[in-house]
Protein backbone atom coordinates (compact mmCIF):
# COMPACT_ATOMS: atom_id res chain seq x y z
CA UNK A 1 0.00 0.00 0.00
CA UNK A 2 2.80 2.19 -1.09
CA UNK A 3 0.35 4.86 -1.68
CA UNK A 4 -0.01 6.02 1.64
CA UNK A 5 2.22 8.41 3.16
CA UNK A 6 3.57 7.41 6.44
CA UNK A 7 5.09 9.80 8.74
CA UNK A 8 6.55 9.54 12.08
CA UNK A 9 7.21 12.03 14.81
CA UNK A 10 9.08 12.27 17.63
CA UNK A 11 9.39 15.14 19.95
CA UNK A 12 9.10 15.49 24.22
CA UNK A 13 5.98 15.65 26.26
CA UNK A 14 4.93 19.32 25.80
CA UNK A 15 5.98 20.56 22.69
CA UNK A 16 3.24 19.46 20.83
CA UNK A 17 4.30 16.49 18.35
CA UNK A 18 1.21 15.07 19.19
CA UNK A 19 -1.05 18.26 18.45
CA UNK A 20 0.86 18.81 14.99
CA UNK A 21 0.38 15.51 14.19
CA UNK A 22 -3.42 15.92 14.71
CA UNK A 23 -3.21 19.20 12.92
CA UNK A 24 -1.39 17.33 9.78
CA UNK A 25 -4.34 14.78 9.95
CA UNK A 26 -6.87 17.46 10.04
CA UNK A 27 -5.75 19.52 6.90
CA UNK A 28 -4.87 16.56 5.01
CA UNK A 29 -8.43 15.81 5.99
CA UNK A 30 -9.58 18.95 4.47
CA UNK A 31 -7.54 18.10 1.46
CA UNK A 32 -10.16 15.44 0.72
CA UNK A 33 -7.95 12.39 1.74
CA UNK A 34 -8.07 9.39 3.80
CA UNK A 35 -6.44 10.16 7.16
CA UNK A 36 -5.34 8.75 10.33
CA UNK A 37 -3.48 10.92 13.66
CA UNK A 38 -2.67 8.96 16.70
CA UNK A 39 0.06 9.35 19.44
CA UNK A 40 1.67 6.84 21.03
CA UNK A 41 0.42 6.53 24.78
CA UNK A 42 3.85 5.94 27.12
CA UNK A 43 4.12 7.61 30.21
CA UNK A 44 2.67 11.04 30.36
CA UNK A 45 5.13 13.76 31.71
CA UNK A 46 6.45 16.98 30.73
CA UNK A 47 9.55 16.33 28.84
CA UNK A 48 9.58 12.36 28.61
CA UNK A 49 10.10 11.63 24.49
CA UNK A 50 6.86 10.80 22.97
CA UNK A 51 6.02 9.30 19.35
CA UNK A 52 2.84 10.24 17.21
CA UNK A 53 1.88 9.16 13.92
CA UNK A 54 -0.16 9.94 10.58
CA UNK A 55 -1.33 7.55 7.22
CA UNK A 56 -2.08 10.10 4.48
CA UNK A 57 -3.72 8.13 1.83
CA UNK A 58 -6.22 8.61 -1.24
CA UNK A 59 -7.46 4.78 0.21
CA UNK A 60 -9.20 3.47 3.44
CA UNK A 61 -6.88 3.15 6.06
CA UNK A 62 -7.59 0.31 8.11
CA UNK A 63 -4.08 -1.06 9.43
CA UNK A 64 -3.93 0.49 12.79
CA UNK A 65 -0.48 -0.81 14.09
CA UNK A 66 2.67 2.12 14.69
CA UNK A 67 4.06 2.91 12.16
CA UNK A 68 8.01 1.09 11.63
CA UNK A 69 8.72 2.22 8.00
CA UNK A 70 7.77 5.87 7.57
CA UNK A 71 8.28 7.94 4.86
CA UNK A 72 9.11 10.69 6.50
CA UNK A 73 10.28 11.67 10.22
CA UNK A 74 10.05 14.73 11.69
CA UNK A 75 12.27 15.55 14.76
CA UNK A 76 10.80 18.32 17.01
CA UNK A 77 13.38 18.20 19.46
CA UNK A 78 17.13 17.29 18.34
CA UNK A 79 18.47 15.99 22.34
CA UNK A 80 16.04 13.01 21.03
CA UNK A 81 18.85 12.34 18.37
CA UNK A 82 21.07 10.70 21.16
CA UNK A 83 18.81 9.39 22.45
CA UNK A 84 16.11 7.31 20.33
CA UNK A 85 17.06 5.51 16.96
CA UNK A 86 15.24 8.39 14.61
CA UNK A 87 15.65 6.62 11.72
CA UNK A 88 14.95 3.34 12.36
CA UNK A 89 13.33 2.03 9.41
CA UNK A 90 12.95 5.57 7.19
CA UNK A 91 12.39 4.93 3.97
CA UNK A 92 15.45 6.22 1.87
CA UNK A 93 13.38 7.67 -0.51
CA UNK A 94 11.79 9.75 2.00
CA UNK A 95 13.35 12.23 4.57
CA UNK A 96 13.60 12.74 7.72
CA UNK A 97 13.57 16.87 9.47
CA UNK A 98 15.37 17.70 12.06
CA UNK A 99 14.47 21.18 14.68
CA UNK A 100 18.02 22.61 15.13
CA UNK A 101 20.25 25.41 15.04
CA UNK A 102 23.46 23.34 14.13
CA UNK A 103 24.19 22.65 10.70
CA UNK A 104 23.43 19.62 8.77
CA UNK A 105 26.88 18.19 8.66
CA UNK A 106 26.87 18.16 12.56
CA UNK A 107 24.22 16.23 12.59
CA UNK A 108 24.30 13.74 10.00
CA UNK A 109 26.78 11.79 12.10
CA UNK A 110 23.71 11.12 14.98
CA UNK A 111 21.70 9.32 11.55
CA UNK A 112 23.05 6.03 12.11
CA UNK A 113 24.13 5.95 7.66
CA UNK A 114 20.62 6.98 6.85
CA UNK A 115 21.26 7.68 3.24
CA UNK A 116 17.90 9.84 2.00
CA UNK A 117 17.77 13.34 2.33
CA UNK A 118 18.19 15.48 5.57
CA UNK A 119 16.20 18.53 5.99
CA UNK A 120 16.87 20.85 9.00
CA UNK A 121 15.19 23.95 10.35
CA UNK A 122 15.52 26.17 13.33
CA UNK A 123 11.84 26.35 14.40
CA UNK A 124 12.91 27.92 18.22
CA UNK A 125 14.18 31.42 15.96
CA UNK A 126 11.13 30.99 13.62
CA UNK A 127 8.34 30.52 16.55
CA UNK A 128 9.98 33.29 19.00
CA UNK A 129 10.49 35.49 15.63
CA UNK A 130 7.23 34.90 14.61
CA UNK A 131 4.86 34.20 18.19
CA UNK A 132 7.67 35.81 20.76
CA UNK A 133 7.59 32.36 22.61
CA UNK A 134 8.83 28.60 22.01
CA UNK A 135 5.86 26.36 19.97
CA UNK A 136 8.30 24.81 17.56
CA UNK A 137 4.68 22.54 15.98
CA UNK A 138 3.48 25.57 13.69
CA UNK A 139 7.15 25.85 12.17
CA UNK A 140 7.48 21.48 12.08
CA UNK A 141 3.85 21.35 10.89
CA UNK A 142 4.79 23.26 7.67
CA UNK A 143 8.32 21.53 7.53
CA UNK A 144 6.89 18.50 6.76
CA UNK A 145 4.33 19.81 4.60
CA UNK A 146 6.89 21.67 2.19
CA UNK A 147 9.32 18.11 2.24
CA UNK A 148 6.73 15.89 1.79
CA UNK A 149 4.13 17.65 -0.87
CA UNK A 150 1.48 16.16 0.54
CA UNK A 151 -0.73 19.44 -0.68
CA UNK A 152 0.61 22.72 -2.03
CA UNK A 153 1.47 25.96 -0.11
CA UNK A 154 -1.15 27.89 -0.95
CA UNK A 155 -3.48 25.37 0.12
CA UNK A 156 -2.32 24.98 3.25
CA UNK A 157 -1.97 27.95 4.24
CA UNK A 158 -5.28 29.02 3.40
CA UNK A 159 -6.54 25.71 5.42
CA UNK A 160 -4.58 27.07 8.28
CA UNK A 161 -5.96 30.21 8.57
CA UNK A 162 -9.30 28.61 9.00
CA UNK A 163 -8.00 25.94 11.66
CA UNK A 164 -6.25 28.50 13.80
CA UNK A 165 -9.44 31.09 13.50
CA UNK A 166 -11.47 28.19 14.33
CA UNK A 167 -8.65 27.19 17.23
CA UNK A 168 -8.00 30.33 18.24
CA UNK A 169 -11.12 32.02 18.12
CA UNK A 170 -10.91 33.20 21.40
CA UNK A 171 -7.41 34.57 20.92
CA UNK A 172 -7.37 36.21 17.21
CA UNK A 173 -3.81 38.33 18.21
CA UNK A 174 -2.46 34.76 17.96
CA UNK A 175 -3.15 33.98 14.25
CA UNK A 176 -1.15 36.25 12.33
CA UNK A 177 1.67 35.13 14.52
CA UNK A 178 0.99 31.62 13.57
CA UNK A 179 0.78 31.96 9.92
CA UNK A 180 3.93 34.38 9.75
CA UNK A 181 5.69 30.94 11.58
CA UNK A 182 4.27 28.79 9.17
CA UNK A 183 5.42 31.37 6.32
CA UNK A 184 8.78 31.28 7.78
CA UNK A 185 9.33 27.43 8.08
CA UNK A 186 8.10 26.79 4.61
CA UNK A 187 10.97 29.16 3.14
CA UNK A 188 13.57 28.59 5.43
CA UNK A 189 13.39 24.56 5.63
CA UNK A 190 16.72 23.39 3.36
CA UNK A 191 18.14 20.15 2.40
CA UNK B 1 -26.11 12.10 2.31
CA UNK B 2 -23.64 11.52 5.07
CA UNK B 3 -21.94 13.97 6.29
CA UNK B 4 -17.98 13.75 5.85
CA UNK B 5 -16.16 14.41 9.04
CA UNK B 6 -12.80 13.35 10.76
CA UNK B 7 -13.11 12.40 14.69
CA UNK B 8 -11.43 10.59 16.43
CA UNK B 9 -13.32 7.11 18.44
CA UNK B 10 -14.35 9.39 21.39
CA UNK B 11 -15.21 12.03 19.88
CA UNK B 12 -17.63 9.57 17.51
CA UNK B 13 -19.30 8.52 20.52
CA UNK B 14 -19.84 11.57 21.93
CA UNK B 15 -20.73 13.14 18.89
CA UNK B 16 -23.59 10.37 18.84
CA UNK B 17 -24.70 10.42 22.27
CA UNK B 18 -25.41 14.82 21.09
CA UNK B 19 -27.28 13.31 18.24
CA UNK B 20 -29.34 10.55 20.72
CA UNK B 21 -29.59 13.29 23.36
CA UNK B 22 -30.53 10.83 26.54
CA UNK B 23 -32.21 11.25 29.19
CA UNK B 24 -29.54 10.85 32.55
CA UNK B 25 -25.95 10.23 32.16
CA UNK B 26 -23.96 9.56 35.67
CA UNK B 27 -20.06 9.29 34.59
CA UNK B 28 -16.59 9.15 36.52
CA UNK B 29 -13.21 9.72 34.59
CA UNK B 30 -11.49 7.35 34.04
CA UNK B 31 -8.45 7.14 31.02
CA UNK B 32 -8.83 6.54 27.88
CA UNK B 33 -12.79 6.87 27.82
CA UNK B 34 -12.69 10.28 29.85
CA UNK B 35 -13.26 12.43 27.25
CA UNK B 36 -16.82 10.67 26.56
CA UNK B 37 -18.26 12.60 29.66
CA UNK B 38 -16.33 15.27 29.40
CA UNK B 39 -17.31 16.41 25.63
CA UNK B 40 -20.94 15.57 26.97
CA UNK B 41 -20.76 18.06 29.60
CA UNK B 42 -19.89 20.27 26.61
CA UNK B 43 -23.08 19.25 24.66
CA UNK B 44 -25.22 20.44 27.24
CA UNK B 45 -23.16 23.37 28.97
CA UNK B 46 -23.57 24.83 25.84
CA UNK B 47 -27.23 24.03 25.46
CA UNK B 48 -26.76 21.59 22.78
CA UNK B 49 -29.02 18.60 24.68
CA UNK B 50 -30.50 18.46 28.14
CA UNK B 51 -29.24 15.49 29.27
CA UNK B 52 -28.82 15.09 33.09
CA UNK B 53 -25.44 14.94 33.73
CA UNK B 54 -24.31 13.58 37.45
CA UNK B 55 -21.26 13.57 38.57
CA UNK B 56 -20.68 10.97 40.90
CA UNK B 57 -17.54 10.03 43.29
CA UNK B 58 -17.09 6.56 42.00
CA UNK B 59 -17.43 4.43 39.16
CA UNK B 60 -19.26 2.21 41.48
CA UNK B 61 -21.63 4.74 42.01
CA UNK B 62 -22.07 5.48 38.27
CA UNK B 63 -23.56 2.46 37.50
CA UNK B 64 -25.78 2.24 41.00
CA UNK B 65 -26.95 6.40 39.64
CA UNK B 66 -27.68 4.51 35.58
CA UNK B 67 -29.70 1.76 37.51
CA UNK B 68 -31.74 4.04 39.31
CA UNK B 69 -32.54 6.37 36.74
CA UNK B 70 -33.06 3.67 33.86
CA UNK B 71 -35.64 2.02 36.57
CA UNK B 72 -37.10 5.73 36.72
CA UNK B 73 -37.95 5.17 33.72
CA UNK B 74 -35.16 7.26 32.19
CA UNK B 75 -33.18 6.64 28.67
CA UNK B 76 -30.03 6.07 30.51
CA UNK B 77 -26.46 5.54 29.97
CA UNK B 78 -22.78 6.27 31.44
CA UNK B 79 -19.00 5.69 29.88
CA UNK B 80 -15.99 4.09 31.67
CA UNK B 81 -12.60 1.90 30.99
CA UNK B 82 -10.76 -1.05 32.57
CA UNK B 83 -10.36 -0.76 36.40
CA UNK B 84 -13.61 1.28 36.50
CA UNK B 85 -15.76 -1.01 34.98
CA UNK B 86 -13.73 -3.39 37.64
CA UNK B 87 -15.12 -1.15 40.20
CA UNK B 88 -19.04 -1.45 39.04
CA UNK B 89 -18.70 -5.45 38.94
CA UNK B 90 -21.32 -6.01 41.12
CA UNK B 91 -23.95 -3.50 39.65
CA UNK B 92 -23.45 -5.01 36.39
CA UNK B 93 -25.15 -7.88 37.28
CA UNK B 94 -28.08 -5.65 38.85
CA UNK B 95 -28.61 -4.33 35.89
CA UNK B 96 -28.54 -7.02 33.69
CA UNK B 97 -30.88 -8.64 35.81
CA UNK B 98 -33.01 -6.21 36.62
CA UNK B 99 -33.80 -5.96 32.65
CA UNK B 100 -32.56 -2.56 32.10
CA UNK B 101 -31.80 -0.79 28.59
CA UNK B 102 -28.89 1.13 29.89
CA UNK B 103 -25.97 1.61 27.99
CA UNK B 104 -22.14 1.23 28.69
CA UNK B 105 -19.56 2.57 26.16
CA UNK B 106 -16.65 1.05 27.46
CA UNK B 107 -13.30 2.07 25.60
CA UNK B 108 -11.02 -1.14 26.53
CA UNK B 109 -8.04 -0.82 28.40
CA UNK B 110 -6.06 -3.12 30.41
CA UNK B 111 -6.51 -4.12 33.83
CA UNK B 112 -4.23 -3.52 36.78
CA UNK B 113 -1.57 -4.53 36.99
CA UNK B 114 1.01 -3.91 36.18
CA UNK B 115 -0.78 -0.70 35.81
CA UNK B 116 -1.52 0.44 32.33
CA UNK B 117 -3.73 2.61 30.41
CA UNK B 118 -3.60 0.65 26.74
CA UNK B 119 -5.89 -1.10 25.27
CA UNK B 120 -6.16 -4.95 25.83
CA UNK B 121 -10.04 -6.84 26.43
CA UNK B 122 -9.70 -7.92 29.72
CA UNK B 123 -11.81 -5.75 31.11
CA UNK B 124 -14.81 -6.24 28.96
CA UNK B 125 -13.81 -9.96 28.28
CA UNK B 126 -13.99 -10.36 32.37
CA UNK B 127 -17.07 -8.96 32.54
CA UNK B 128 -18.42 -11.60 29.74
CA UNK B 129 -20.97 -13.45 32.20
CA UNK B 130 -22.58 -10.70 33.45
CA UNK B 131 -25.11 -10.68 31.20
CA UNK B 132 -24.90 -7.93 29.13
CA UNK B 133 -24.89 -7.82 25.40
CA UNK B 134 -21.49 -7.03 24.45
CA UNK B 135 -20.57 -5.34 20.71
CA UNK B 136 -16.74 -4.46 19.37
CA UNK B 137 -15.73 -1.94 17.02
CA UNK B 138 -12.80 -1.81 14.75
CA UNK B 139 -12.91 1.64 14.10
CA UNK B 140 -14.50 4.91 14.94
CA UNK B 141 -16.96 4.71 12.56
CA UNK B 142 -18.45 1.14 13.84
CA UNK B 143 -17.96 2.68 17.45
CA UNK B 144 -20.15 5.82 16.43
CA UNK B 145 -22.60 3.23 14.41
CA UNK B 146 -22.83 0.75 17.51
CA UNK B 147 -24.10 3.10 19.73
CA UNK B 148 -26.39 4.72 17.88
CA UNK B 149 -28.28 0.72 16.93
CA UNK B 150 -27.83 0.38 21.07
CA UNK B 151 -31.12 1.57 22.28
CA UNK B 152 -32.87 0.01 19.50
CA UNK B 153 -31.33 -2.96 21.06
CA UNK B 154 -31.48 -3.41 24.70
CA UNK B 155 -35.21 -1.34 24.24
CA UNK B 156 -36.29 -3.89 22.62
CA UNK B 157 -39.23 -5.89 23.90
CA UNK B 158 -37.75 -9.15 23.25
CA UNK B 159 -34.75 -8.02 24.84
CA UNK B 160 -34.68 -5.68 27.65
CA UNK B 161 -31.20 -5.99 28.64
CA UNK B 162 -28.01 -3.78 28.95
CA UNK B 163 -25.65 -3.09 26.04
CA UNK B 164 -22.05 -2.73 26.03
CA UNK B 165 -20.62 -0.75 23.37
CA UNK B 166 -16.98 -1.20 22.98
CA UNK B 167 -13.88 0.18 20.84
CA UNK B 168 -9.78 -0.01 21.85
CA UNK B 169 -8.40 2.13 24.21
CA UNK B 170 -6.28 4.83 22.63
CA UNK B 171 -5.83 2.41 19.42
CA UNK B 172 -9.51 3.70 17.95
CA UNK B 173 -10.40 5.88 20.83
CA UNK B 174 -7.47 8.64 20.24
CA UNK B 175 -6.92 8.17 16.47
CA UNK B 176 -8.38 11.06 13.99
CA UNK B 177 -9.62 9.47 11.41
CA UNK B 178 -12.35 9.80 8.63
CA UNK B 179 -15.68 9.23 9.28
CA UNK B 180 -19.37 9.16 7.88
CA UNK B 181 -21.68 10.66 10.23
CA UNK B 182 -25.58 11.04 9.89
CA UNK B 183 -28.04 13.94 9.68
CA UNK B 184 -29.68 14.27 13.16
CA UNK B 185 -33.00 14.03 12.12
CA UNK B 186 -32.31 10.51 10.68
CA UNK B 187 -30.59 9.80 13.84
CA UNK B 188 -33.82 10.94 15.44
CA UNK B 189 -36.09 8.86 13.91
CA UNK B 190 -34.21 6.17 14.07
CA UNK B 191 -33.65 5.86 17.48
CA UNK B 192 -36.86 6.85 18.39
CA UNK B 193 -38.08 8.23 21.74
CA UNK B 194 -37.93 5.96 24.69
CA UNK B 195 -41.49 5.01 26.26
CA UNK B 196 -40.70 2.21 28.74
CA UNK B 197 -42.89 -0.58 29.88
CA UNK B 198 -43.14 -0.87 33.38
CA UNK B 199 -41.09 1.89 35.47
CA UNK B 200 -40.93 2.78 38.95
CA UNK B 201 -42.41 7.15 38.77
CA UNK B 202 -45.36 5.54 36.66
CA UNK B 203 -48.36 6.25 39.31
CA UNK B 204 -50.57 3.92 37.49
CA UNK B 205 -48.57 1.08 37.78
CA UNK B 206 -46.84 -0.16 41.44
CA UNK B 207 -43.99 -2.46 40.73
CA UNK B 208 -40.65 -3.59 42.72
CA UNK B 209 -37.50 -3.69 40.74
CA UNK B 210 -34.51 -5.44 42.29
CA UNK B 211 -36.22 -7.10 45.59
CA UNK B 212 -34.92 -10.52 47.02
CA UNK B 213 -35.81 -13.35 45.25
CA UNK B 214 -35.62 -16.39 46.86
CA UNK B 215 -34.56 -19.96 45.76
CA UNK B 216 -38.21 -20.02 44.14
CA UNK B 217 -37.57 -17.49 42.11
CA UNK B 218 -34.01 -17.26 41.56
CA UNK B 219 -33.27 -19.40 38.85
CA UNK B 220 -36.48 -18.40 36.68
CA UNK B 221 -34.95 -14.61 36.25
CA UNK B 222 -31.97 -16.58 35.04
CA UNK B 223 -33.66 -18.41 32.52
CA UNK B 224 -35.48 -15.18 31.63
CA UNK B 225 -32.12 -13.34 31.03
CA UNK B 226 -30.70 -16.15 28.73
CA UNK B 227 -34.06 -16.28 26.61
CA UNK B 228 -33.67 -12.44 26.25
CA UNK B 229 -29.84 -13.02 25.36
CA UNK B 230 -30.86 -15.70 22.39
CA UNK B 231 -33.80 -13.31 21.60
CA UNK B 232 -31.32 -10.72 21.41
CA UNK B 233 -29.29 -12.58 18.30
CA UNK B 234 -32.27 -11.89 16.10
CA UNK B 235 -33.21 -8.34 17.10
CA UNK B 236 -29.56 -7.28 16.47
CA UNK B 237 -28.93 -8.59 13.16
CA UNK B 238 -32.63 -6.64 12.17
CA UNK B 239 -31.66 -3.24 13.64
CA UNK B 240 -28.12 -4.01 11.96
CA UNK B 241 -30.29 -3.99 8.75
CA UNK B 242 -32.35 -2.00 9.50
CA UNK B 243 -29.27 0.75 10.19
CA UNK B 244 -27.88 -0.08 6.81
CA UNK B 245 -31.40 0.87 4.38
CA UNK B 246 -30.89 3.77 6.40
CA UNK B 247 -27.06 4.64 6.18
CA UNK B 248 -25.47 2.31 3.94
CA UNK B 249 -23.62 0.42 6.31
CA UNK B 250 -24.83 -3.29 7.62
CA UNK B 251 -24.21 -4.78 10.33
CA UNK B 252 -24.56 -8.26 11.47
CA UNK B 253 -23.41 -10.34 14.38
CA UNK B 254 -20.01 -10.74 12.37
CA UNK B 255 -18.50 -9.74 9.52
CA UNK B 256 -17.20 -12.28 6.99
CA UNK B 257 -14.04 -11.10 4.98
CA UNK B 258 -12.98 -12.72 2.26
CA UNK B 259 -13.98 -15.84 3.69
CA UNK B 260 -16.07 -17.17 1.11
CA UNK B 261 -13.19 -19.20 -0.18
CA UNK B 262 -11.03 -19.31 2.40
CA UNK B 263 -8.94 -22.19 3.62
CA UNK B 264 -7.15 -19.94 6.58
CA UNK B 265 -9.34 -17.79 8.70
CA UNK B 266 -8.68 -14.98 11.43
CA UNK B 267 -11.07 -14.88 14.21
CA UNK B 268 -11.00 -11.81 16.72
CA UNK B 269 -12.38 -8.65 17.74
CA UNK B 270 -11.65 -4.60 17.41
CA UNK B 271 -9.30 -2.44 16.11
CA UNK B 272 -6.59 -5.56 15.37
CA UNK B 273 -9.07 -7.02 12.36
CA UNK B 274 -8.50 -3.63 10.49
CA UNK B 275 -4.53 -4.81 10.32
CA UNK B 276 -5.67 -8.46 9.36
CA UNK B 277 -7.44 -6.98 6.54
CA UNK B 278 -4.48 -5.33 5.19
CA UNK B 279 -2.33 -8.44 5.51
CA UNK B 280 -5.34 -10.40 4.03
CA UNK B 281 -5.88 -8.59 0.95
CA UNK B 282 -1.29 -8.60 0.80
CA UNK B 283 -1.43 -12.77 1.32
CA UNK B 284 -4.04 -13.27 -1.74
CA UNK B 285 -2.13 -11.19 -4.07
CA UNK B 286 0.61 -14.12 -3.59
CA UNK B 287 -2.47 -16.66 -3.95
CA UNK B 288 -3.13 -17.88 -0.48
CA UNK B 289 -6.97 -18.16 0.36
CA UNK B 290 -6.88 -16.55 3.41
CA UNK B 291 -9.82 -14.59 5.07
CA UNK B 292 -11.33 -13.18 8.45
CA UNK B 293 -13.96 -13.36 10.97
CA UNK B 294 -14.83 -10.37 12.93
CA UNK B 295 -16.51 -11.30 16.01
CA UNK B 296 -18.83 -7.63 16.45
CA UNK B 297 -21.47 -9.49 18.91
CA UNK B 298 -19.57 -11.36 21.66
CA UNK B 299 -22.67 -11.72 23.95
CA UNK B 300 -24.56 -13.46 22.87
CA UNK B 301 -22.10 -15.14 21.37
CA UNK B 302 -22.69 -16.78 17.64
CA UNK B 303 -21.45 -20.17 17.97
CA UNK B 304 -23.94 -21.49 15.43
CA UNK B 305 -23.41 -18.91 13.00
CA UNK B 306 -20.03 -18.83 13.48
CA UNK B 307 -19.53 -22.62 12.84
CA UNK B 308 -21.80 -22.35 9.93
CA UNK B 309 -19.32 -19.49 8.43
CA UNK B 310 -15.94 -21.51 9.27
CA UNK B 311 -17.43 -25.00 8.33
CA UNK B 312 -15.03 -25.04 5.00
CA UNK B 313 -11.52 -23.39 6.32
CA UNK B 314 -9.02 -25.86 6.90
CA UNK B 315 -6.84 -23.72 9.63
CA UNK B 316 -8.15 -21.02 12.16
CA UNK B 317 -6.01 -18.79 13.78
CA UNK B 318 -8.14 -17.45 17.04
CA UNK B 319 -6.84 -13.99 18.35
CA UNK B 320 -7.85 -13.96 22.22
CA UNK B 321 -6.29 -9.93 23.31
CA UNK B 322 -7.34 -10.91 26.95
CA UNK B 323 -5.85 -13.81 29.06
CA UNK B 324 -7.97 -15.97 31.20
CA UNK B 325 -5.41 -17.80 32.83
CA UNK B 326 -7.03 -20.88 32.19
CA UNK B 327 -3.50 -22.18 30.84
CA UNK B 328 -4.97 -23.26 27.74
CA UNK B 329 -7.03 -21.10 25.87
CA UNK B 330 -7.86 -17.24 25.87
CA UNK B 331 -12.07 -16.52 26.28
CA UNK B 332 -12.46 -16.23 22.76
CA UNK B 333 -10.60 -19.49 21.63
CA UNK B 334 -12.41 -21.34 24.74
CA UNK B 335 -15.53 -20.38 23.62
CA UNK B 336 -15.28 -20.87 20.06
CA UNK B 337 -13.13 -24.49 20.63
CA UNK B 338 -16.27 -25.56 21.95
CA UNK B 339 -18.47 -24.57 19.54
CA UNK B 340 -15.98 -26.01 16.79
CA UNK B 341 -15.99 -29.31 18.65
CA UNK B 342 -20.02 -29.30 18.96
CA UNK B 343 -20.21 -28.64 15.69
CA UNK B 344 -17.45 -31.69 14.83
CA UNK B 345 -15.03 -29.07 13.01
CA UNK B 346 -12.05 -30.92 11.63
CA UNK B 347 -10.57 -27.68 11.15
CA UNK B 348 -7.15 -27.00 12.78
CA UNK B 349 -7.25 -24.41 15.50
CA UNK B 350 -4.12 -22.40 16.88
CA UNK B 351 -5.00 -19.82 19.86
CA UNK B 352 -2.84 -16.76 19.61
CA UNK B 353 -3.03 -14.00 22.70
CA UNK B 354 -1.76 -10.68 21.24
CA UNK B 355 -1.57 -6.61 22.05
CA UNK B 356 -2.05 -7.34 25.48
CA UNK B 357 -1.62 -3.90 27.64
CA UNK B 358 -1.26 -2.42 24.23
CA UNK B 359 1.64 -4.42 22.72
CA UNK B 360 1.21 -3.50 19.01
CA UNK B 361 0.07 -5.94 16.54
CA UNK B 362 1.45 -5.55 12.81
CA UNK B 363 0.71 -6.80 9.52
CA UNK B 364 3.63 -8.80 9.88
CA UNK B 365 2.21 -10.69 12.74
CA UNK B 366 -0.41 -11.63 10.99
CA UNK B 367 1.13 -12.75 7.92
CA UNK B 368 3.56 -14.84 10.16
CA UNK B 369 0.38 -16.40 12.05
CA UNK B 370 -0.54 -17.48 8.26
CA UNK B 371 2.58 -19.27 7.86
CA UNK B 372 2.75 -20.70 10.84
CA UNK B 373 -1.12 -22.31 10.62
CA UNK B 374 -0.17 -23.15 6.88
CA UNK B 375 2.27 -25.17 7.89
CA UNK B 376 -0.15 -26.93 10.31
CA UNK B 377 -2.50 -28.03 8.00
CA UNK B 378 -0.17 -28.62 4.81
CA UNK B 379 3.12 -30.40 6.65
CA UNK B 380 1.86 -31.34 9.50
CA UNK B 381 3.85 -29.60 11.88
CA UNK B 382 2.16 -29.50 15.20
CA UNK B 383 2.73 -25.80 16.73
CA UNK B 384 1.80 -25.30 20.23
CA UNK B 385 -2.14 -24.38 20.06
CA UNK B 386 -1.82 -21.65 22.53
CA UNK B 387 1.01 -19.39 22.31
CA UNK B 388 2.01 -15.63 22.83
CA UNK B 389 3.00 -13.52 19.77
CA UNK B 390 4.17 -10.31 19.66
CA UNK B 391 6.96 -11.02 22.77
CA UNK B 392 9.58 -8.86 23.59
CA UNK B 393 12.67 -11.19 22.33
CA UNK B 394 14.82 -10.23 25.30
Amino acid sequence: MKDTVEIRWHGRGGQGAKTAALLLADVCFKHGKNVQGFPEYGPERMGAPITAYNRISDHELRVHSNIYDPDYVVVVDETLLEAIDVTAGLNPNGAIVINTTRPKEEIIPHLKGYEGKVYTIDARRISEEALGKYFPNSPMLAAIVAVSGVMEKDEFMSQMRDSYQHKFAKKPEVIDGNMKALEMAFSEVTA
Amino acid sequence: MAIRERLSGNEAVAYAIKQVNPDVMPAFPITPSTEIPQLVASYISNGDIDTEFIPVESEHSAMSATIGASAAGARALTATSSCGMALMWELLYVAASNRLPIVLTLVNRALSGPININCDHSDSMGARDSGWIQIYAENNQEAYDNFLQAYRISEHKDVHLPVMICQDGFITSHALANIELIEDDKVKSFVGEYEPEHYLLNDDENIAIGPYAVSNYYMETKKGQITAMRNAKKVIQEIGKEFGAMSGRSYGLFEEYKLDDADYAFVMIGSAAGTTKDAIDELREQGVKVGLLKIRVFRPFPADEMTAALKNVKGIAIMDRAESFSGQSGPIASELGAALFMAKSEAKVINYIYGLGGRDYTVDNAKDIVTELRDYVEKGTEPEQYKYIGLRSR
